[in-house]
């Protein structure tokens, strides 16, 4: 580096005046501050006997779900674009000829390796029959690798445990959108 | 054979509350720099195979267990023998440092038997000499682990330390030639006495002393803003990069120890010891209650005086080493002076010209003027230099080129 170099631009730090000069406001100011915070509220939250409460489930990225329809069918269509999506390539779909004459092809297995995900959301936002979400579910834990990589049933599960504390995103949105209207 | 057993009785019970001590200090230390981050700080572990919690206090128990069941690894760089010897060189300077340290004393109330001296040395004249020597002996443990272990961390962080802790021996002393002077005395009891005869403490009357020593205090016991030799941003450890296990801990028990002994000095020698006015009497021997009383003031101010250090630890940076070098020669060893020479000047004139508590106030006002005026002194002529950095910019462009080379 070339000290005399234009390009750089070279800062002065800010003079001290008398009472600086003498450290007693540093001092004073630097144990002021510690001690409100010594007797300050504490952010702890202590899990897991207390939860941290999420502001908004809505724009939360937690564990998947797979949304079932109103006859309790999977509503995923197996077109793929999730998977398409997913820059971590967490998402894998056996797609088969659909048994219901309302759609043509539905998803024989469905599976996200929960570990290899990065909770990036665009699977949802890809989605175009609102079927993958994620919720708001943040304590993922599991003993073993196989045990992370969550198949059909098991996504399937986690909409029926969350569906009451968080109805689908999809319908959640149209009533917000209905009450602003 | 009595003074053999007393003197084993007093050292059980001392090495048995040091430790003690030492172990829920480092809780305490850990929940106030929780409650300082806003957080709460360990409070999960209580008694062993239950679910009782008790604020956590089984935490000290669980990190003891835990350093002495891990493995005890020796690198193959190092050079064994000193790597092994330099924690327990630093472990025993820190506890035999802890023998001088009187609690006062207590007069049994048994025919025949003379008052006991609450101190595992007692009688020792040398008192506060005894406990620079010793303490001086804490910087072999840090040269030798860091030049044992081999490794350029903690060979810098050792290099740091032995330069700090030799620089701050002179301040420290000079704050404590100040106690002595008004007390006439090297023995720590007679320090206590002398502040509880007259009533006045000794940071009332010198506090420019006491803040020399204070500071000094600190930078001896290795806390920040004075903990140049370990920082952990810079030197992973410092001297003890190398060590795990049981030699870890004995350095970091040390450490604590320091801590815990330079608490104790500062009551002793600046606030008054075991006295308190009203509480304590001013006779030097006591009952066993009032003995008791006593031993509680004691630990009371010992709290008071620890807390401050773990509130000072988050409330201030740690100092550059430029910065560290100047306070000590440049503030901290003329502010000495001026107490000492001040004092004497005092001594020598100005006491016999006062009788009764003029005296003290006489003493006090002296004493303040003293401070204020050395302080703003050094305010004016050493400034606290903030920035270090070469004059290479735009300033030093403007000068002639030799002129700003110039020393």
């Amino acid at each position: 580096m070339n000290p005399d170099d234009k390009n750089i631009h070279w800062v002065e730090e800010p003079k001290l005046g008398l009472a600086g000069k003498s450290y007693l406001p540093l001092l004073a100011g630097g144990v002021t501050t510690t001690l409100k915070h010594l007797v300050g509220r504490k952010m702890t939250v202590q899990a897991p006997e207390e939860r941290h409460e999420i502001p908004d489930p809505l724009g939360y990225r937690g564990v998947h779900r797979l949304n079932r329809d109103e006859q309790g069918r999977v509503k995923c269509v197996a077109c793929f674009l999730c998977s398409t999506a997913c820059p971590a390539h967490c998402i894998d779909i056996v797609a088969a000829e659909s048994p219901w004459p309302d759609r043509e092809k539905y998803p024989q297995s469905f599976s996200i390796d929960e570990l290899r995900c990065i909770f990036c959301g665009m699977c949802e936002e890809a989605c175009p029959v609102d079927a993958i979400e994620l919720t708001s579910l943040y304590d993922l834990t599991g003993k073993s690798r196989e045990e992370m990589i969550f198949d059909k049933e098991k996504l399937l599960s986690v909409y029926d445990q969350t569906k009451d504390a968080e109805p689908m995103k999809s319908a959640q949105m149209r009533e917000e959108g209905e009450e602003s209207r | 054979m009595w003074i053999v057993l007393e003197a084993l009785i007093k050292i059980a019970v001392i090495i048995g509350g040091l430790m003690t001590a030492a172990a829920y200090l480092v809780l305490l230390e850990r929940r106030v720099a929780a409650w300082v981050q806003d957080r709460i700080g360990p409070n999960r572990v209580g008694i062993p195979l239950t679910n009782i919690r008790v604020f956590g206090l089984g935490q000290p128990l669980a990190d003891g267990v835990k350093f002495i069941f891990k493995e005890e690894f020796v690198p193959g760089h190092v050079q064994a023998w000193l790597y092994v010897l330099a924690p327990m060189v630093m472990f025993v300077a820190a506890l035999v440092l802890f023998a001088a340290v009187p609690f006062g004393y207590v007069d049994l109330g048994i025919e025949g038997w003379a008052p006991i001296a609450l101190v595992v040395m007692p009688g020792l004249d040398v008192g506060i000499v005894y406990v620079f020597a010793v303490s001086s002996i804490a910087v072999y443990g840090v040269l030798l682990g860091s030049w044992a272990s081999n490794n350029k961390y903690a060979f810098l962080g050792g290099l740091r330390s032995a330069a700090q802790l030799i620089s701050y021996e002179i301040p420290l002393g000079l704050g404590i030639l100040g106690v002595v002077l008004a007390s006439g005395s090297l023995r720590l009891d007679a320090m206590v006495q002398a502040q509880a005869t007259s009533g006045v403490w000794n940071v009332f009357t010198q506090p420019l002393g006491f803040a020399v020593f204070l500071v000094a205090a600190f930078a001896e016991a290795g806390r920040l803003p004075f903990d140049l030799a370990e920082t952990e941003q810079e030197l992973v450890g410092g001297f003890h990069t190398e060590y795990s296990g049981i030699k870890l801990m004995m350095f970091l028990v040390a450490e604590y120890l320091h801590m815990i002994t330079a608490s104790f000095l500062i009551v002793l020698l600046f606030l008054g010891g075991w006295h308190f006015w009203g509480v304590t009497g001013s006779e030097p021997v006591a009952g066993i209650g009032l003995a008791l009383v006593r031993i509680g003031v004691l630990l009371a101010k010992f709290m008071v005086v620890v807390l401050f250090f773990m509130i000072a630890r988050w409330s201030w940076p740690r100092f550059r080493f430029d910065q560290l070098m100047n306070l000590a020669w440049k503030v901290m060893l003329p502010l000495g002076l001026v107490n000492v020479v001040a004092l004497a000047f005092w001594i020598e004139f100005g006491r016999s010209r006062f009788t009764g508590s003029a005296e003290w106030i006489a003493m006090a006002i002296w004493g303040w003027l003293v401070l204020v005026v050395a302080w703003f002194l050094t305010t004016v002529l050493v400034p606290a230099e903030p920035d270090n950095r070469p004059r290479l910019g735009p300033v030093a462009a403007d000068l002639d080129e030799k002129e700003a080379l110039s020393p």
